[in-house]
């Protein structure tokens, strides 16, 4: 055993050593350690450095309030995790770990100079100072305080653990395995409950379990001796379900909480790869009882952050609980009576203790145990200051005046090399205001405490603000029957007996003979925020605690401010006159505690990342070399280059090869819906611009869909399959929405329409043939059909039947060729292709992808919604007033094209650019000016679409300008880095204008 | 995560639908014979309020059905669900 390690208990298992690392060196503790707890068994208490002074600091808990023991695990630079408290991890044989914030090394670091400048360092610093001269800041300012800011390093690769999700449902959850929590758990799960215990340390009890101090009895026993029993009755117990090492992370509306469980944490190196690492329970729960504890409270004196100074009930559980002692020559600071029990725990195992209490008398049962043992207790006092720079040395306290508002008498010196410090308890209501539940201030002992309105959820123990064993007790079996409505709970008849508190006495930020501006007394140690900075923010008139949080940044570090907010406020409260009450607090926000990641992904990376669509061609795609373009979900074919072709190269014979001879598109991936039903042609009136009433049979149309403010919404291609049936195609991004939108309407405005709609995008497969070519190869394809204008015009649709399966052929173009789209089953998708290839080998068929799709449609200046239009472009702008009919009495968006803003001339317009330089290629999204020379630089539209055309040879491009209507034939400018670039404005339809290869 | 009662389906977990603004704004029968002024009150004006408010939402992920729900903004709790068309419930 070290020198420190002075107590045997049953929660650590001395027989077994886990050796671990520090800062590189080796040490040793046990099983049962955390990874706090086996640094002080071994005298080391210097874990860090703070973030603005860098001065030493030590542990300071024994939870998830910790805000000063936080450390890097790992010291694989790949995979090494920062920000991890060394009082929460679990001790396992391998562990790595070193001290953050401190460079270069914890013992010299040089950026402790910021603790004898600190003067020139008040809150609000950063944003005063550096704001001048301005360009200082990305130069000197920036990369100065990023060498020296910053809270430990982030990994390098990507995370190798397996993370996971899980539902789960249940009658009722409780938070918190202390005492409270487990009487709940088990009222309920006797009660055929299903019940769910989350506890987020490794073994059940809270504090209750190492209370071993006889003031504390149930039913005749030691309190933590009839715990130990109900537990394992618990386990007994069969719709409980018990999870250890889980911590709630929110607490939702409706009772829907997440809760984070450590799978393999803790296990040795060579036994975690194998197991998952965290799982996210997703828990909806008709009822919930939060038994979340307290957090002791820190005192606010000079110089109270000094390693070796320790929450009391921490130093009580080191030693009770872990075997280690925090110091051998201890003294415990306090205002309260639970830091007694920690005085007693210290005295019977032979350390030396005195107190310190600012109170002026208590006469407790505790309090009278203390002084019967002979401990010598210094009332009415406070401590002043304290010495030693990487670990406490001594303090000074003084006597307090008669309302504690100052210090008198002599400073009194004496020797520690541990503080104990109390200055109460602050139940952790987190849980119960994220879920919206609302908090009293209780004056007595200054703490917030749960309102009782909430329907489903309940809050017992010292969360509630029960701080004695006996109100604990029996106001959590009173609580939870009522709650669960239930008669008999098991503890009715329970004896209780505690010591019981009646001196209470608080002062947020203690007295002191110097001066305030030559203190530093911390309230927010892991982002140094000191009462004096809280005093500056509202002299400079800051107010809100929102705004005075902000600008000291006190409780915005990762500790989420579990011991500074209750001070923060109160020192407010004190400086400005005015109730603690009235002033609210700060909002508690989820997580409780920090979540990994990995822990909020779950299984959802790679390739669970989203979901892939395919067509049915895909496998062909792929083995002719095709690469890829994400649309949506889909993988759509990009191009198809053959030997070492880049994009521009195989677009450029892509393109050429279609409007030559023949070229083929897997058109698979619009977005098809069927529409059937009596007032079929009706609704396509009200939903589409143009008129569909006359529509023949066997016919196709373009349609035009707007929003309800004019704004282009999606286009596609409609054909009439019967007198109330129509298939509607849309773009492949738009699909979902056009199918929500129109279901929508269906719905809500127009519900007496006879319709009905189905998304039929998976059930069919496209193959789209275009070039002067795709007659002759439709010919040996479909050899008994006569492909004649005459019978089988352009915009018409006819059934076909292609090795025995029956197919759809529309006969629409959007690349302005003469061309044919044949629809299958997508079972057979793969196959049409094929033989379709095969069909068209003579004609040198060449397969196009959608780069290539995009470069012949522009050359006919035909628009693509998403690309050319963004949500801003009406019909007009977009100079398709053809196809807005001005007979139909209504139809969506209609209004909105003769609202003033819709019809005003200096809109952006939709017009075809041209470039001097017949080789130069605009870039897409590049802006256009009409004066190079005017400032500041007015940008008048920008480029939408730009191609190499090969058909043409030359480079064209649409764009939208304001007011380019107008413009046919002026010279505008592009200016780019390096060149600003010639264009004129034309026509947008540069290839075929009048349409005659779709004819050919 | 609310837990929302779809007068079709019944209780279902809220990721299952998408809320859809403001209830009860009845697109105009003639729109043509509006002013700009009273489109415009049509096409954009949303209350946005904090306490009781009516709302649209489809079961999405579900039946997609479109449905009208009165919930409290500042508390999340839903008074009442009810199918399109019906009357709305008072509060
Ligand atoms: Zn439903």
């Amino acid at each position: 055993m070290t020198k420190y390690r002075i107590n045997k208990t049953r929660f650590v298992d001395q027989t077994k050593t886990v050796s671990f690392t520090f800062d590189g060196k080796k040490y040793h503790g046990f099983e049962g350690d955390t990874l706090a707890s086996a640094l002080l068994s071994n005298g080391i208490h210097l874990i860090g450095r703070s973030f603005k002074y860098h001065r030493p600091r030590g542990i300071m808990s024994c939870g998830s309030e910790e805000p000063n023991a936080i450390c890097q695990i790992n010291d694989n630079t790949d995979l090494t995790e920062p920000n991890v408290r060394a009082t929460e991890i679990e001790l396992y044989e391998g562990l790595k770990a070193s001290s953050q914030n401190c460079w270069p090394s914890l013992n010299f670091d040089i950026g402790g100079i910021n603790n004898f400048i600190s003067p020139f360092i008040p809150a609000g610093f950063y944003y005063k100072t550096f704001m001048w001269p301005k360009s200082f800041w990305k130069k000197i300012y920036e990369p100065l305080i990023r060498l020296s800011a910053g809270l430990g390093k982030s990994p390098t690769q990507p995370d190798p653990d397996i993370y996971d999700h899980k539902h789960e449902h249940c009658d009722v959850l409780v938070i918190g395995g202390g005492i409270s929590g487990i009487i709940s758990a088990k009222i309920a799960a006797k009660n055929n409950l299903k019940t769910i215990l989350i506890e987020d340390k490794n073994i059940l009890g809270g504090s209750t379990i190492y209370q071993n101090n006889k003031n504390f009895i149930i039913d005749n026993q030691k309190s933590n001796e009839w715990l130990m029993n109900e537990i394992s009755e618990l386990e007994k117990l069969d719709n409980l379900i018990i999870k250890t090492r889980t911590s709630l992370a929110a607490f939702h509306s409706y009772n829907y909480l997440l809760a984070k469980e450590n799978i393999s944490d803790h296990l040795p190196l060579d036994k975690k790869n194998s197991s998952i690492r965290q799982r996210l329970w997703k828990i909806r729960a008709d009822k919930v009882i939060v038994a979340a504890g307290a957090i002791e409270r820190p005192l606010i004196f000079n110089n109270n952050d000094r390693p070796g100074i320790i929450l009391a009930n921490s130093v009580k559980k080191y030693l009770d609980f872990y075997g280690v002692s925090t110091g051998l020559n201890n003294i415990i600071f306090t205002n309260n009576d639970s830091a007694y029990e920690t005085a007693v725990s210290l005295f019977e195992k032979g350390i030396s203790v005195k107190i310190v209490d600012i109170r002026k008398k208590s006469s407790s049962n505790i309090v009278k145990n203390a002084e019967d043992l002979g401990i010598k207790i210094y009332w009415n006092s406070t401590v002043v200051n304290t010495f030693g720079y990487k670990k406490i040395k001594s303090i000074e306290i003084m006597n307090l005046s008669e309302d504690g508002s100052n210090v008198t008498g002599n400073k009194h010196k004496i020797q520690c090399d541990c503080l104990s410090i109390s200055g109460g308890w602050t139940p952790m209501v987190h849980m119960h205001t994220q879920s919206g539940g609302k908090l009293d201030f209780r004056e007595i002992d200054q703490v917030f405490v749960p309102t009782e309105k909430c329907e489903n959820h309940i809050n017992v123990g010292s969360c509630n603000g029960d701080f004695e064993l006996e109100e604990i007790v029996k106001n959590t079996n009173y609580k939870v029957k009522k709650f669960l409505n239930i008669n008999e709970g098991g503890f009715d008849k329970i004896s209780v007996l505690c010591s019981k508190e009646s001196e209470k006495k608080n002062i947020w930020l203690l007295p002191n003979t110097i001066s305030e501006s030559k203190t530093k007394s911390f309230i927010d140690f892991q982002n140094d925020s000191t009462a004096k900075d809280i005093k500056l923010a509202l002299r400079e008139g800051f107010k809100s605690i929102e705004h005075v949080k902000r600008y000291t940044t006190t409780g915005m570090a990762t500790d989420q401010g579990k011991l500074s907010n209750m001070h923060a406020l109160g020192i407010i409260a004190d400086t400005a006159g005015v109730k603690m009450g009235t002033l609210g607090t700060t909002t508690f926000r989820p997580p409780f505690t920090p979540l990994t990641f990995g822990a909020i992904v779950g299984r959802s990376v790679g390739k669970f990342f989203d979901i892939v669509r395919k067509t049915s061609i895909h496998e062909w795609h792929v083995q002719n070399n095709a690469k890829f373009e994400n649309v949506g979900q889909w993988k759509r074919p990009w191009y198809y280059p053959i030997n070492n072709e880049n994009l521009h190269e195989a677009v450029q014979r892509e393109s050429k090869a279609a409007r030559d001879s023949a070229g083929i598109l897997d058109a698979s991936t619009l977005g098809k819906i069927d529409i059937q039903g009596s007032d079929a042609s009706e609704f396509l009136n009200r939903v589409y611009t143009n008129a569909w009433s006359k529509l023949g049979i066997g016919k196709c149309r373009y349609g035009l869909m707007l929003n309800e403010d004019g704004m282009v919404y999606d286009d596609g291609v409609t054909t009439r399959l019967g007198e109330n049936h129509y298939l509607m195609t849309t773009t492949t991004g738009g699909a979902a929405n056009v199918l929500s939108k129109l279901e929508d309407y269906l719905q809500t405005e127009w519900p007496e329409l006879d319709v009905y709609l189905t998304s039929v995008t998976d059930h069919y497969s496209t193959a789209s043939i275009c070039g002067p070519n795709s007659k002759k190869i439709l010919n040996k394809l479909f050899p008994n059909k006569d492909f004649s204008d005459e019978a089988f015009p352009h915009m018409s649709y006819q059934d076909a039947i292609i090795d025995k399966i029956e197919c759809r052929i529309m006969r629409i173009s959007f690349t302005g060729e003469l061309s044919y789209e044949i629809n299958v089953e997508s079972k057979y998708g793969k196959s049409l292709w094929e033989n379709c290839i095969a069909a068209g080998e003579e004609y040198k068929i060449t397969p196009y992808g959608t780069e290539t799709m995009h470069l012949l449609r522009a050359e006919k200046g035909f628009i693509i919604v998403g690309q050319d239009t963004d949500g801003t472009m009406t019909p007009i702008d977009l100079q398709m007033d053809w196809i807005v009919s001005k007979k139909k009495y209504d139809f969506i968006g209609k209004r909105s094209l003769y609202r003033s803003d819709t019809m005003r001339e200096d809109r952006k317009q939709l017009v075809g650019l041209l470039t001097d330089d017949p080789n130069e290629i605009l870039e897409e999204g590049a802006q256009i000016v009409s004066e190079l020379d005017k400032k500041p630089v007015e940008m008048i539209g920008h480029v939408t679409s730009s191609y190499f055309s090969p058909n043409l040879n030359k480079s064209i491009a649409l764009a939208v300008v304001k007011g380019g209507k107008k413009m046919n034939g002026q010279k505008l400018f592009v200016p780019m880095e390096n060149k600003n670039i010639n264009v004129t404005v034309s026509d947008f339809i540069f290839f075929d204008k009048e349409n005659k290869r779709i004819n050919a | 995560m609310f837990v929302i009662n779809c007068p079709y389906c019944g209780e279902r977990d809220q990721s299952e639908f998408s809320c859809g603004g403001e209830a009860h704004i009845v697109r105009p029968k003639q729109p043509t014979e509006l002013s700009d002024d009273e489109w415009a009150e049509y096409l954009f004006m949303r209350k946005n309020i904090k306490g009781v408010q009516f709302e649209r939402w489809n079961h999405a992920h579900g039946c997609r059905k479109w449905f009208n729900m009165v919930r409290d903004t500042s508390n999340d709790k839903i008074h009442a669900v009810y199918k399109m068309g019906e009357e709305p419930p008072v509060i």
